[in-house]
């Protein structure tokens, strides 16, 4: 929702509005009574609302960290395939032995508990994920370090970029057909909205487990 | 020695707050203020409607006997929209580095806006009943009281920025007159309260 009050300029706004919009309601609560006046008062309320909503917003331009520091600075978005063969085989070809590695995690989480607020068993369940996949990343040789994140993704990248410069990142979804962030076009979107290459990775967890069991 | 000195260089500067919000944290508090007022004032307003539903089908709304002084009200209303052009202009003169403007704004909003409490103080002293009379006379006196409390402190926010723009403080840049704009802000959202109670409590 437009905050009203973002300004005292917008606020000063908002008090022409109220004059105009009161003294309407006004006017028809004295001619024809309460009822009408709340009808008024409804009416015009809608109008405005849909006025405000049409109104064309600032673009949403995410805060970019310029820390760097001379090293490469990859960040790494993985939701449960943090811990894939897949993921991990590119993160290490990309860092190489001179990269500094930011794994987020997003807190999946069911609508219903997001919206109760209840997320303490998905942060749990991604903080244990991440530790898998930074302690995989250490063996490999890899200097991580992980993060939980927002359970939007773009959000959590959002939130990761502003402290962490990254040069490019690398995003980890299941396969197509089975990944919501695909349905949801989150690799689109994150190259339309960020100025660094992104790189796609598809871990398919199920052929992994396959292979590992007969190999 | 190397890890020694970059320790001592923390102590020396404390690391930058992080900020994840855009939102200047003063500018984001006032936000925060003004919703919980909203919300205060909702609460008063449901007991408000809820007394005129219940009460009032079966004693009227006012009760016989009660009448409310609409033409001053209206006059109080009239002042307090023009202490919001008076408190824009405040705020337009310093952001054009006009500090007369801005000192002339803002001692005309605070003389509009205690015009406003002294009327309403005789509004009350001769109105004719009391807030303990029924539930009509406690919803007007619990809804303009409020209202009149937040003018009361909205007076002492312009109070001091007047002061301190009398000592030569704040200019043309949005960091220097947040100290203006805040009491700006909430002085707007008294008068857009305003206007809900008038025509909610004297007009309809």
């Amino acid at each position: 929702m437009r905050n009203p009050f973002r300004s005292e300029a917008e606020a000063f706004g908002f008090v022409l509005v109220c004059v105009v919009l009161f003294a309407a309601v006004a006017v028809a609560g004295i001619l024809f009574g309460g009822w009408i006046a709340l009808a008024v008062f409804v009416a015009l309320a809608v109008a405005v609302a849909i006025y405000v909503k049409g109104e064309p917003k600032p673009p949403d331009e995410p805060v970019l960290s310029r820390q760097g520091g001379g090293r490469r600075r990859i960040l790494v978005v993985a939701n449960e395939t943090v811990a894939g063969r897949a993921l991990r085989g590119e993160v290490v070809r990309r860092a190489g032995a001179e990269a500094d590695v930011l794994v987020v995690c997003p807190a999946l989480n069911s609508p219903l508990r997001h919206w109760a607020s209840d997320e303490d068993g998905a942060r749990a369940e991604a903080e244990r994920r991440l530790a898998a996949s930074l302690e995989c990343l250490d063996d490999e040789g890899v200097e991580a370090r992980g993060e939980v994140g927002d359970a939007d993704p773009i959000q959590a990248m959002d939130d990761a970029l502003r402290t962490f410069g990254a040069d490019e990142i690398v995003i980890s979804t299941h396969p197509p057909g089975r990944s919501n962030w695909l349905e949801k076009e989150v690799i689109g979107r994150a190259r339309e909205r960020y100025p660094v290459p992104i790189t796609h990775v598809v871990v398919d967890l199920e052929r992994e487990r396959q292979a590992s069991a007969t190999s | 020695m190397a890890s020694v000195a970059h320790v001592e260089e923390h102590h020396e500067h404390p690391p930058e707050a992080h900020k994840s919000s855009r939102v200047d944290a003063r500018l984001l508090g006032m936000y925060l203020f003004i919703a919980s007022e909203t919300m205060l004032f909702g609460s008063f307003f449901s007991i408000y409607f809820f007394d005129r539903v219940v009460v009032g089908s079966d004693t009227g709304w006012p009760p016989e006997g009660f009448e409310l002084p609409v033409y001053l009200a209206l006059l109080n209303t009239i002042i307090l929209v023009t202490s919001s052009f008076s408190m824009h202009w405040a705020l337009q003169s310093i952001k054009r580095n006009n500090r007369s403007g801005l000192i002339a704004g803002l001692t005309l909003t605070f003389l509009l806006g205690l015009t406003f409490l002294l009327i309403q103080a005789r509004e009350y002293t001769r109105i004719g009943f009391g807030p303990s009379d029924n539930a009509f006379a406690s919803t007007f006196f619990g809804l303009t009281g409020l209202h009149g409390l937040h003018v009361f402190v909205g007076l002492n926010l312009l109070l001091y920025a007047l002061i301190r723009s009398l000592r030569g403080h704040y200019g043309p840049k949005a960091e220097d007159h947040l100290g203006v704009e805040l009491p700006g802000i909430y002085w707007h959202f008294v008068d857009v309260m305003w206007i809900v109670v008038y025509t909610t409590v004297y007009v309809i």
